[in-house]
């Protein structure tokens, strides 16, 4: 059981910075999801934890050991690659067995973590087939399992369920985080996809360009994220972003849309203030817009008048692309909204959800 | 010149023309056929041309070869098998055999060996592509060239006279002492010798194939290793090398062949004397120096024999990498 640190890590390749300036600390039994778009940097972040890579500038502590210059078979850390990586012609005994032969474990001990690991996955069935023979759900298990039997004091997960079907994904999704909480050893677990971040993660560290952007719990970042980047990686559908200025006085502040215009609450005027007459970016997400035959609270201050643009039923709830001037954005509202495309419905916004950046920085300013 | 150009123009234009000609043929001759049978035939038509070919200048030549091998020396008296027992009992044929058994081994294990070495080394390093053209460069040089060049490298001066051959010349200047050694001529050195020629010109292409086997390793896999807990070393004998197995049996077995085959390199340097005798050598000589038609025939029947079963070791070998892909 370790901690990880990231001691100011920068690690380049040429002139490209894949990770610049990596300050994080993994705690003891954390699950720590590493989240971007591709070529954020997250999986170089995570190879240079495996030892696979070597660090240009910083330093890398596993349980509080400076490992820089050690090997990667001596970090004492079990890594799930994305396309699995099992050896091919070794039967699905033998890849879970390999590490341990190697580390000398007794033949008896050996037998007893491989076949405790099938166990627990589910695939004790499996051990005399080559990898050739199994579904991609399966070795992906075995490639799991191959990580579990080590116990190492860390796990490394680079997309692990990235090639495996919708349904599969989502299953296995929370068997991994069962299967922490069981053996309760430090993960970090590298994803690009932010349903997989939300759900399985302690704590979420967002990157961009090898920048860390934020790192937070989930809910956390879903609710106060601390620029536009994070706010629109984080949330599916994905939060709307409208151009805006700050209007009107000190005691009365409006968010100018051109198109719409509303009233920032109390709570979030003393952020806003400086920023009268200044040019920003409103954001609001999809959920946080409600029909207003529906809404309780609807007022001229928090009401938008605007045009159903598409109408995608989902059952559960109804995507509304919606228009604003020649603005579009998504609305994710109750499934009992009945609307036509070309209709003029009022939308009202909870402006208590809303978010503002500064246009420039594209920092939160709330 | 102008005679030149012109069969040049008939090869250039004549050749395809011809082609199309003939599958022109063929579809217009299987317009008459039922629309049913025209898939099963079509192949057939289309592959005959080959098949004649190969016919003629193969199947009979092999054949024909194995009827002559039951004859006398100009094939006017049938003798049975007088020919192969002569095959296996004379003196000059059973050096060829030990030689070419020392061939199979030596040559084998050196050029598939020093292949593997070195591709595994060249895939680490920066300057790897210039690096295996270097090796791999004897293969564009002829054979006989190459045995030319050899025979100059491996040349002998008694001592005192300058050494004009370059393994003398440099192992009389580095080694105090050293007395200059006639290479070619002397029994235990000469058949390495001629073998370490073999060598040199044939491990570039072992190595092209294995690296190019190397390259169709995943990285994930020898990282997923490393992690594991193997080192190097680990990670060479337990993943890379038995998963380039079926690539290293195809190399070995072409080899094999070539060992078996082992003519030029021989016929240049010693001409087969001085115990270096081998198979195809023996071959040439009882055909083109002593017209000896029946034993030189009965010669290739054996060398044919035994190369066919590696040949099909080798094919087999290769479909299944084949499908593995």
């Amino acid at each position: 059981m370790a901690s990880v640190t990231f001691d100011h890590v920068t690690k380049r390749f040429g002139d490209v910075i894949a990770v610049n300036d990596l300050d994080l600390e993994v705690k003891d039994k954390e699950f720590l999801v590493l989240v971007g778009p591709s070529g954020c940097g997250k999986t170089t972040a995570l190879r240079l934890v495996a030892g696979l890579e070597e660090i240009t500038t910083g330093n890398v502590y596993i349980a509080d050991r400076l490992v820089n210059d050690v090997a990667p078979k001596d970090r004492d850390i079990a890594m799930v690659f994305q396309s699995y990586a099992l050896y091919p012609h070794m039967s699905v005994y033998d890849n879970l067995a390999f590490g341990l032969k190697l580390r000398k474990t007794p033949k008896k001990e050996i037998d007893r973590r491989v076949n405790e690991a099938a166990k627990i996955l589910g695939i004790e069935q499996l051990l005399d087939r080559k990898p050739k023979q199994l579904s991609g759900g399966q070795r992906q298990r075995v490639a799991l399992g191959r990580a579990i039997v080590r116990e190492p004091k860390v796990f490394l997960m680079d997309e692990p369920l990235s090639n495996l079907d919708a349904k599969l994904r989502v299953q296995t999704r929370a068997e991994i985080s069962k299967l922490h909480m069981r053996l309760q050893t430090t993960v970090i677990y590298v994803t690009h996809d932010q349903v997989e971040a939300m759900t399985m993660g302690s704590r979420i560290a967002v990157m961009k360009d090898g920048l860390l952007q934020q790192l937070d719990t989930p809910q956390n970042l879903y609710d106060r994220p601390t620029n536009m980047f994070v706010a629109g990686f984080i949330g599916s559908p994905a939060m709307n972003f409208f151009d805006a200025k700050i209007v009107g006085t000190t005691d009365e502040l409006y968010v100018d849309g051109s198109s719409f215009r509303v009233k920032v609450p109390d709570s979030k005027r003393p952020a806003v203030t400086r920023y009268l007459g200044k040019d920003v970016v409103f954001g609001i997400r999809p959920e946080d817009m409600y029909d207003r035959q529906f809404a309780t609270n609807a007022s001229l201050d928090n009401t938008v008048s605007v045009t159903v643009d598409v109408v995608e039923p989902m059952g559960s709830e109804i995507y509304l692309y919606l228009l604003t001037g020649a603005k579009s954005f998504v609305g994710r509202l109750d499934s009992r909204t009945q609307v036509r495309p070309g209709q003029q419905i009022d939308v009202v916004l909870d402006l208590e959800h809303m978010h503002i950046f500064d246009r420039e920085t594209q920092e939160a300013l709330v | 010149m102008a005679n030149t150009l012109l069969m040049a123009l008939i090869v250039v234009l004549g050749v395809p023309a011809v082609m199309a000609g003939y599958v022109g043929l063929v579809e217009w001759l299987l317009g008459f056929l039922p629309e049913r049978h025209r898939p099963g035939v079509r192949p057939w038509l289309w592959i005959g041309p080959a098949v004649l070919f190969l016919v003629v200048f193969l199947v009979y030549p092999a054949l024909n070869t194995a009827g002559i091998s039951l004859f006398n020396a100009d094939s006017t008296r049938f003798v049975g098998l007088a020919n192969y027992a002569y095959v296996f009992t004379a003196q000059d044929m059973l050096i060829s055999f030990k030689n070419n058994i020392l061939w199979l081994v030596l040559f084998t294990l050196l050029t598939v060996t020093f292949g593997l070495i070195i591709a595994v080394l060249f895939d680490r390093v920066r300057y790897e592509a210039a690096a295996k053209a270097l090796i791999f460069l004897p293969m564009a040089i002829s054979f006989v060239a190459a045995g030319v060049i050899w025979k100059l490298m491996y040349d002998f001066k008694p001592a005192g006279l300058p050494q004009m051959g370059t393994v003398n010349a440099i192992l009389t200047t580095t080694i105090p002492g050293f007395q200059p050694q006639a290479w070619l001529f002397n029994p235990s050195t000469n058949n390495p010798g001629l073998i370490a020629v073999g060598v040199w010109m044939w491990t570039g292409f072992c190595m092209v194939i294995l690296s190019a086997g190397l390259k169709g390793i995943p990285t994930e896999i020898l990282e997923a290793a490393r992690v594991d807990g193997a080192n190097e070393w680990q990670v060479f004998w337990r993943i890379i090398l038995p998963m380039l197995s079926s690539t290293i049996t195809v190399v070995a077995t072409t080899m094999i062949i070539n060992a078996l085959k082992a003519f030029d390199i021989i016929y240049v340097m010693t001409n087969g004397n001085y115990g270096t005798e081998v198979i195809a050598n023996r071959m040439y000589k009882e055909m083109f120096n002593f017209h000896q038609f029946g034993r030189a025939s009965a010669i290739a029947v054996i060398l044919l024999l035994a190369i066919i079963p590696i040949m099909l070791k080798n094919i087999q070998d290769f479909r299944r990498q084949e499908a593995l892909r």
